[in-house]
């Protein structure tokens, strides 16, 4: 495909043909803002956020669906582009609640970035109705809080277009727009499967992860890359911690699975901390569960396995791997079964 | 798989047979779903109206347990109306004479006999398949838990040589594993018959160099035990002692009351896991391990993808990673078993393992790398038998039609197939403990049809009793067309429906795979 070159703020930059004017923006290190546009998704262009001044043109043109042409001068900062970006913040703070002291996506939000970023602090000039929406918060992994809506229509587009179950669409018209299922029920009365990748890229506090958001605030997590524990694809995602606890999962981009995540990879963390979980060594006396230390316990088992080995063979002994460790403990196991025992009876639930 | 996950969306076509992908497998449904999107051709193949039969172009309803006559019926379809790729049959295999006299029986119209898959439908399919540019078959247990899972697998590898859909993009034989790492504990060697790499025990060299890499005394020749043997063995006292990381038989194993019942014979067990599972409690000695999420490691998916997992947080409360265990127990049996990290143990496994070769920590921070990938500067290998298959030329393995090993009869009448639900996960042990899963959803029912429900005066929402030769459990009843008549189904995920005390430990005689697809059962209303 032929190449275009374009001017933007007064530097070259060459791109291939059907680029988008944010397309060469963004090769050129050039920041436009935007809320509905995502490149994993088709483009809109509903929230005008990323107009730009394209000379010659009739008006301010929005850069995530208009195509780069040979010969364009694009202005990304001018005084009308400015204008227009802070006209259309102080419009979606006109009507939001403005509840940043409190929402779970403070300091990791869009729009408060935006406002933060254009000096705007209301909705200035536009003082009007409200919404008013009850949070809907009755199923155990997603807030869903539409007064926080922006309408960019992400949230759609992430189900229709990465998840493929059209779950949520835009409902009612004019001001009363509001994205919902099927005849505005809650989440958890549709056909949502909770895969949470509408949250995912949700640009303002309008969609949340419930466990996440309510205990960890944006910047007080540190966020390890890691590969789901669940099924054989292998999604990797970020382990949200805070205080030494896993308090959360958000997408990264994975090899395999981009953002998408499913419901158990995205929402299934939290028998890292059960209360469940083993925490010492422990050793049966009489019928009874005795906790114990390693030493003990090691040694116990030590005796055990060795006398077996020793005084009916090592093929007295059976192993059972998983297919839930890394392959570097299988390996061991494997070892361990061979060259500490001297059999080859083990096995794992590859069957199962 | 021999493809990328991310091949599959750019099929023309995809044959999805025995895999409830959208709930077994959501983020390679999501490729499936795309490919449809974009006017590829689904065809599904599976008892049940799942999901993904929903999305399918054709659902092939097949009879539980007739894969081999209905993956035959195809093949006959394509050889007798020319459609094979005679290019690649010549050039890339053999005995497709073989081949082509077994197919020959199956004829459509006694292929439906056999599955119940209309003639015309298996015709269309078959055009579909052969006439594609690309096609992709995917398939899981539902290909495999029968006891013959593997001639089920020869039976797809068949028809994917037949049209040369393999060794190429978007196409290929794809079993979508089940099991975080699975592919890998198969890789390096957690296997009865095999070291790392898939090197046989049964050879000399492989043995010899294991003995040498590791400084120890002679491997034994002779491949071991697998799961269900070690448990018959330690039924009848052969097995006295047995160590169990990470499983859970007692939920997991057909005929689980059995399972149960063999492991409290053992003379010394001890089982490393993060919970007290059902196993566990039967456990002399258990110790504590920790999760994912307080340990290095890696996890090979199920396209052969090498991918790290990274300590996010340190170990619940005096628990241990698995591999420190390991190293210190055979420490303490005299073999000195010492590695400063996992990144350390992976230098070990590239150094025996060919395919691993080039794998090392320092490359995987970067991203994973697909096996084979024998060098330090090898790409890793997203597509499996370009130009040539590993063992030469494919062979063909005709294979003919076998019925499973328990067929419905007047005391039995209903078939029960076992399967997952997209919220949980294999026996519970983690989803059933995250305040969210189980939550959402908590309570695991029996799929049965209207019809049969109404012979047994079943309505929804009844507790049932579903009872096998081997064992019951109760469970409440959802009437669904999802399930064809004569066909109830349900999940292994919940403790309180163990259904695997009903499933049938039957095995192939060749990957020993139990058959839990298919088992009979009477089912009762209780009053």
């Amino acid at each position: 495909m032929a190449d275009v070159t374009l001017l933007i703020n007064g530097l070259q930059v060459t791109v291939p043909q059907g680029s988008t004017i944010l397309d060469a923006a963004r090769q050129l290190g050039v920041f436009i803002p935007t809320l509905c546009h995502d490149p994993e998704l088709t483009s809109v262009g509903s929230c005008r956020m990323c107009v730009v001044d394209v000379k010659g043109a009739r008006s301010l043109v929005i850069s995530c669906a208009t195509a780069a042409a040979e010969g364009m001068v694009v202005e990304t900062e001018s005084p009308a582009v400015m204008e227009a970006r802070k006209t259309i913040i102080e419009l979606l703070l006109a009507n939001h609640p403005m509840d940043c002291l409190t929402c779970g996506k403070n300091g990791d939000c869009r729009l408060q970035d935006y406002a933060y970023m254009y000096g705007v602090k209301d909705g200035g000039v536009f003082q009007g109705a409200v919404h008013q929406y009850p949070l809907e918060e009755n199923n155990p992994f997603i807030t869903r809080d539409m007064n926080k809506c922006i309408l960019c229509g992400k949230c759609i587009r992430a189900c229709a277009e990465i998840q493929g179950n059209n779950v949520v669409d835009f409902t009612y018209r004019g001001f009363n727009t509001k994205v919902a299922p099927a005849m505005d029920t809650a989440l958890d009365e549709s056909s949502c499967v909770f895969c949470g990748n509408c949250v995912a890229v949700c640009p303002t506090g309008a969609l949340q992860e419930k466990a996440l958001r309510a205990k960890a605030r944006s910047w007080e997590v540190k966020k390890v890359n890691t590969t789901c524990p669940y099924c054989g694809t292998g999604c990797s995602f970020d382990l949200n911690v805070k205080d030494g606890k896993v308090v959360g999962v958000t997408s990264c981009d994975g090899d395999v699975n981009g953002r998408a995540l499913c419901i158990k990879g995205r929402f299934g963390f939290g028998f890292i901390h059960h209360q469940d979980r083993l925490t010492t060594p422990l050793i049966k006396k009489n019928g009874q569960f005795v906790e114990a230390g390693w030493d003990e316990a090691l040694s116990l088992v030590a005796e055990k396995l060795g006398s077996l080995r020793d005084n009916s063979g090592p093929d007295s002994i059976g192993i059972l791997s998983s297919a839930r460790c890394t392959n570097e403990e299988n390996y061991l196991l494997s070892k361990f079964a061979r060259a500490v025992i001297g059999t080859n009876n083990i096995d794992h639930c590859a069957r199962l | 798989m021999t493809n990328p996950i991310g091949d599959i969306a750019g099929a023309d076509f995809i044959l999805a047979i025995g895999t409830n992908t959208t709930e077994s497998h959501p983020i390679i449904g999501l490729q499936v779903k795309k490919a449809v999107r974009q006017g590829s051709i689904l065809v599904v193949a599976d008892p049940r109206k799942t999901e993904v039969a929903e999305l399918a172009k054709s659902h092939l309803q097949i009879k539980s347990g007739s894969d081999i006559a209905l993956l035959n019926g195809l093949a006959n379809v394509i050889i007798s109306e020319d459609l094979y790729n005679k290019e690649f049959v010549a050039e890339r295999t053999e005995d497709f004479e073989a081949l082509k006299s077994v197919v020959a029986r199956y004829t459509p119209e006694y292929t439906e006999g056999i599955t119940g898959v209309p003639a015309a439908a298996i015709r269309e399919v078959a055009r579909q398949y052969a006439g594609a540019k690309n096609a992709t078959i995917l398939y899981t247990m539902g290909i495999t838990q029968h006891i013959c899972g593997t001639h089920n697998v020869f039976a797809i590898a068949n028809l994917a040589m037949l049209c040369g859909q393999i060794g190429k993009p978007h196409s290929g034989v794809n079993p979508l594993r089940g099991q975080n790492n699975v592919q890998g504990a198969c890789d390096v060697g957690a296997l009865p018959n095999v070291l790392t790499g898939y090197q046989p025990v049964a050879s000399d060299e492989a043995r010899a160099k294991f003995e040498a890499a590791w400084g120890c005394g002679p491997i034994p020749a002779k491949p071991g035990l697998t799961v269900g043997e070690l448990l018959e063995g330690a039924d009848k006292g052969a097995i006295k002692g047995m160590y169990i990381m990470g499983e859970n038989p007692v939920l997991s194993d057909p005929d689980a009351d059995h399972a149960a019942h063999s492991l409290k014979k053992l003379e010394f067990l001890v089982v490393q896991d993060i919970f007290l599972t059902e196993t566990a409690r039967l456990a002399d000695v258990v110790l504590p391990a920790t999760s994912f999420a307080e340990k290095d490691g890696t996890f090979s998916n199920t396209e052969r993808r090498v991918q790290l997992i990274r300590k996010a947080v340190e170990p619940v409360g005096n628990s241990r990673p698995d591999w420190r265990i390991i190293c210190d127990l055979a420490c303490a049996l005299g073999y000195t078993m010492k590695y400063d990290s996992p990144a350390d143990i992976m230098k070990e496994i590239a150094s025996v393992t060919p395919s691993y070769a080039g794998i090392s920590y320092e490359r995987l921070e970067k991203g994973g790398i697909q096996w084979p990938c024998p060098t330090a500067d090898h790409p890793g290998t997203p597509v499996l038998h370009a130009g040539k298959f590993s063992r030469g030329l494919g062979k063909f393995h005709p294979v003919e039609h076998v019925p499973p090993a328990e067929t419905p009869d007047e005391q039995y009448p209903l078939v029960l197939s076992t399967g997952r639900r997209r919220a949980h996960y294999h026996t519970g042990t983690m989803t059933m403990r995250t305040g969210a899963l189980e939550v959402h959803y908590s309570k695991e029912y029996l799929e049965i049809n209207p019809a049969d429900a109404a012979r047994l005066n079943v309505q929804d929402g009844d507790m049932v009793r579903v009872t096998s030769r081997r064992g019951s459990v109760e469970v409440m009843a959802r009437l669904t067309d999802i399930v064809s008549e004569g066909l109830v189904f349900t999940s292994f995920h919940f403790p309180e429906v163990a259904i695997n005390k009903l499933t049938n430990p039957a095995r192939d005689s060749i990957s020993k795979i139990p058959e839990f697809k298919v088992c009979s059962v009477k089912v009762e209303k209780i009053a």
